[in-house]
């Protein structure tokens, strides 16, 4: 049996520890906000933090995770607030979307631990996270928009729209 | 489910029930792609389209009595922001607060909704005026319904942002107030409406608008064809022929039968050559979620006959392509005598191009669910076509294609891809092949790469005449591709019409004596639209030979350029012998070459073109009018001395009429900059032995954010007037982005290339 924590919720799991916690996820756990791109860590979109890391969950298995916190998209802020996700949504970032969410986990974690990256720290970061629409200049304006706001941690209001 | 509610449940209504309304002219009646009547006169745009255009405002638009106005889009979301900008225009026409309004998903009903293919660039081109009817025929009908109220004449009540004002008596009353009123109203006769005045524009050409997504996409919430889940829901995976056309010889499904999870595999037919949108069939394994599926997948024992694409390899077809190019072929367009003029040329400049397979590989690889019950199909998936869909899951199913209900999810990214339902096929017989449960079926990337509608390939070969002075006298275009007609329709070796007209005839210039010639070329896979199409390859060959010829005359290539584009003028397409001119009429969408001077024009003085830039950069140009939309940009380059690549400024400038939400507009010129930056630097799919030898995103790269370029600045034309024909925006952007790379390269380093991807060819 593995115990983990999944968006602050202890889980318990008995089934095939080689099973990848992408797909638990999205067909056990019906948390589809984190995405299949590629299966073999080559994209990004199914990017989730691991006690505060970027890792993807395509390439993690359910044995893997004995005692870590697991923290997806849906768990990032309680309101879709978190300064990350506020300045996408200024800065309209997405095209399909389809990425933004891997993408948004990758740059939450990036902007946790350096408050105002690099150019050169943005692209290491952010470089194993595909967005095929290119939508690479608004996510890179937007990690410089949210920087400093994460490390403040102003989880203030205003409208989700 | 998020994202793909459906109109019908709406509990108030501005208009009739969404459900018993339904136009003139439905399924029943044969309502068939190709427009029948000989003695009509031709269509064009959105009316030539199967199902039209329609402008209903009941269909599309309802009112709720504490004013919240929802709006129904019946456009495929896969990144353009169409359903905000769609809603955008109907809100701004209402006078509308765009704080009240909510977007809906309409399913796919093309008899209903009118025409909902999402591909060509097509949707605010061909639906912006009738958006604004919509929009000014609900809010004549609201302005009536609070006149009747008040009992003053409707002259004297204005709308005002969600409100209804009688200025004389100082009354004001909500729209939700009146809506009720306003849907007993008929619906004002076309000549009637009066459209708002475009200074007063509150959405429409502003950009303010956050996108109607947002939330959901930044949250996690968003629902694509790969997220959908059903009660009682199932997985499944297909294990498909690797050579297109091959189907299976014999196979062992026990060990695929043991892997926990999995329950069944189902054997699927393959349709015989050409297949057009038909499933590729194979073996699919159907399972209790994904995982499980594809681990049965892995085990299943298949040997495959492959059929007559077998020896299908990349490297040989390049060979015969250029050698087909390097003869005579079938001639599309002529003008003077280029074979005379050539031979009494200064200078004869030959030059061939090379571009291969490319694949859509949008980030939401093709997946969809589907149940079936009985004769009725229902879906959810993700796709650009829901009247294809509903037509080639009714043929694999064998029932009419009003048995079949297409809930539109958000598409996570489409480029082409999917505007074919073959997935959504499997994911219908697999439903109907596990007693009617829901099935999922998903491609996974291998799945995308390998059984794809690949962009063709091609050689373009070009031949030009310079006289002394160096003016080009004499212009020679082969261009060599497989058609998407061929994945269609057996024997087709030509390209169509329209994707001659991307580009291949419909040059502009100045030139005494030019030749268009079409060679041979057999198909050998399925090709299929990728965005931008031809306008990819005639571009690239095109305008990197423009600059070709002005090297070789010694000229400025951006001077050069326009000196072959010549003075303004209208060129109606059939001069050029493009018949398609995609689908617009020639007249209000002639080839306007002073548009395509503005653009080259913009694009330069935006860029510094001539100033000066460190060693080892430069700046090449190009231009392209596609999609009745005209673009042309500026790349600088930097090469270092190991031959490492980058792209620190693009410049792109775009002129396509009215601009509807520059913000989308901006961001459709980004995407399509770096987009054409992919395929130039890093894309190919290639064949050996009837197989495709990319398996996922190490071997068939795409640019990421370390390569693209950091600093794309567009350049939006100034927007003619809201009445004058608007050019398309998804796609445009894209082909000259190739050409002007290969140009700035070239200017930087003096190392011309011909053949694409760029990968390591300037390593030293
Ligand atoms: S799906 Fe995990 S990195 Fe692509
Ligand atoms: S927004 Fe479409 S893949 Fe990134």
């Amino acid at each position: 049996m593995i115990t983990f924590t999944l968006n602050g919720q202890v889980l318990r799991f008995e089934g095939d520890p080689e099973m990848p916690l992408l797909w638990y996820l999205r067909d056990v756990q019906g948390l589809t906000g984190t995405k299949f791109g590629c299966g073999e860590a080559l994209c990004g979109a199914c990017t989730v933090h691991a006690d505060g890391a970027p890792i993807r969950s395509c390439q993690t298995t359910l044995g893997d995770l004995s005692g870590v916190a697991v923290t997806t998209i849906e768990g990032l802020s309680p309101d879709g607030m978190h300064p990350v996700q506020v300045a996408w949504r200024e800065l309209n970032v997405a095209q399909c979307g389809y990425c933004q969410a891997g993408q948004i986990m990758s740059a939450a974690a990036l902007l946790k631990d350096t408050s105002h990256p690099s150019d050169a720290a943005i692209d290491d970061a952010m470089s194993g996270n595909i967005c095929r629409c290119a939508t690479y200049p608004r996510i890179r304006a937007a990690i410089k928009r949210a920087a400093g706001e994460v490390q403040r941690k102003t989880a203030s209001g205003g409208s989700a729209k | 489910m998020d994202g793909i509610t459906n109109l019908s449940r709406r509990a108030v209504l501005m208009g009739l029930g969404a459900g018993t309304f339904v136009l003139a002219g439905g399924l029943a009646d044969g309502l068939g792609p190709v427009a029948r009547a000989e003695d009509t006169p031709k269509k064009y745009g959105g009316d030539a389209m199967p199902g039209g255009v329609k402008d209903d405002p009941r269909l599309f638009v309802a009112v709720a009595p504490d004013g919240t106005l929802t709006i129904l889009c019946h456009r495929a979301e896969m990144g353009q922001g169409v359903r905000t900008s769609w809603a955008m225009v109907i809100a701004d026409e209402m006078d509308a607060d765009w704080a009240k309004v909510k977007v809906d998903q309409a399913p796919g009903d093309e008899a209903r909704y009118g025409n909902q293919n999402t591909d060509g660039s097509r949707s605010m081109r061909h639906h912006f005026q009738a958006l604004r009817r919509i929009g000014a025929a609900a809010r004549q009908m609201l302005v009536q319904a609070a006149a009747a109220q008040w009992g003053v004449p409707a002259a004297e009540v204005a709308a005002d942002h969600h409100s209804l004002v009688h200025a004389a008596s100082g009354r004001r009353l909500g729209y939700g107030e009146v809506a009720a009123a306003a849907a007993a109203l008929p619906v004002p006769a076309r000549e009637t409406l009066v459209f708002k005045d475009p200074a007063k524009f509150r959405y429409i050409g502003r950009g303010d608008v956050g996108l109607v997504d947002g939330f959901d996409i930044t949250t996690g919430r968003a629902t694509y064809g790969i997220d959908v889940r059903r009660d009682n829901m199932l997985y499944a995976v297909v294990a498909r022929p690797p050579v297109h056309g091959g189907k299976l010889s014999h196979y062992n499904v026990d060990e695929a039968l043991q892997v926990p999870g999995v329950l069944k595999v189902v054997v699927l037919n393959t349709a015989p050559l050409p297949s057009g949108f038909l499933p590729k069939g194979g073996l699919a394994v159907v399972a209790e979620n994904t995982w499980a599926a594809l681990k049965g997948r892995e085990k299943l024992k298949i040997t495959w006959e492959d059929g007559p694409n077998a020896s299908y390899d990349s490297a040989a077809y390049r060979a015969e392509l250029e050698a087909a190019a390097r003869a005579p072929g079938q001639v599309v367009r002529t003008v003077g005598d280029v074979d005379a003029a050539l031979k009494t040329a200064a200078k004869h400049v030959t030059a061939e191009y090379y571009i291969p397979h490319l694949a859509q590989a949008p980030m939401e690889p093709p997946a969809a669910a589907a149940q079936v019950t009985g004769d009725k199909c229902e879906i959810w998936g993700s796709t650009q076509a829901p009247q294809t869909t509903r037509e080639t899951v009714a043929k694999v199913l064998s029932i009419p294609a009003e048995n079949v209900t297409v809930h539109q999810t958000l598409v996570g990214g489409g480029f082409g891809r999917k505007s074919k339902p073959d997935y959504i096929a499997e994911a219908a017989l697999l439903s109907r092949a596990m007693d009617g449960r829901p099935v999922k079926l998903t491609f996974t990337r291998t799945d995308d790469l390998h059984h794809g509608f690949l962009h063709t390939v091609s050689v373009e070969r070009l031949e030009g005449g310079l006289d002394a002075k160096g003016k080009p006298v004499a212009w020679l275009h082969r261009t060599v591709a497989p058609s998407i007609g061929a994945t269609f329709t057996a024997g087709v070796k030509h390209e169509g019409a329209s994707e001659l007209g991307m580009g291949a005839v419909n040059t502009p210039w100045i030139v005494p004596n030019l030749r268009v010639e079409n060679p041979e070329a057999e198909s050998h896979t399925r090709i299929g639209w990728f965005r931008s199409v031809s306008n990819i390859p005639h571009a690239f060959a095109v305008q990197s030979f423009v600059a070709e010829l002005a090297e070789a005359a010694g000229r400025d290539p951006k001077d050069f350029l326009l000196e072959l584009i010549g003075p303004a003028r209208q060129i109606n397409p059939a001069d050029m012998s493009d018949s398609w001119n995609y689908n617009e009429d020639p007249v209000a969408y002639a080839y306007d070459t002073g548009r395509l001077r503005g653009v080259v024009e913009r694009a330069a003085k935006e860029a510094g073109w001539g100033k000066p830039l460190p060693k080892s950069q430069g700046r090449g140009i190009a231009a392209h009018r596609s999609f009745a939309s005209y673009a042309a940009a500026v790349v600088q380059v930097a090469v270092d001395a190991q031959g490492k690549l980058t792209i620190p400024r693009v410049d792109i400038a775009f002129d396509c009429g009215p601009v509807i939400n520059p913000d989308r507009v901006r961001a459709q010129l980004e995407g399509a900059v770096t987009q054409g930056v992919s395929l130039a630097t890093l894309g190919e799919i290639s064949f050996k032995a009837g197989q495709v030898q990319q398996n996922n995103f190490d071997t068939y790269e795409v640019t990421r954010i370390d390569a693209a370029p950091k600093d794309i600045r567009v350049h939006l034309m100034p927007a003619a007037k809201y009445d004058a024909p608007l050019g398309g925006v998804g796609e445009p952007g894209v082909p000259p982005i190739a050409p002007a790379l290969l140009n700035a390269i070239h200017a930087a380093t003096g190392k011309r290339i011909r053949s694409l991807p760029i990968r390591d060819q300037l390593r030293a």
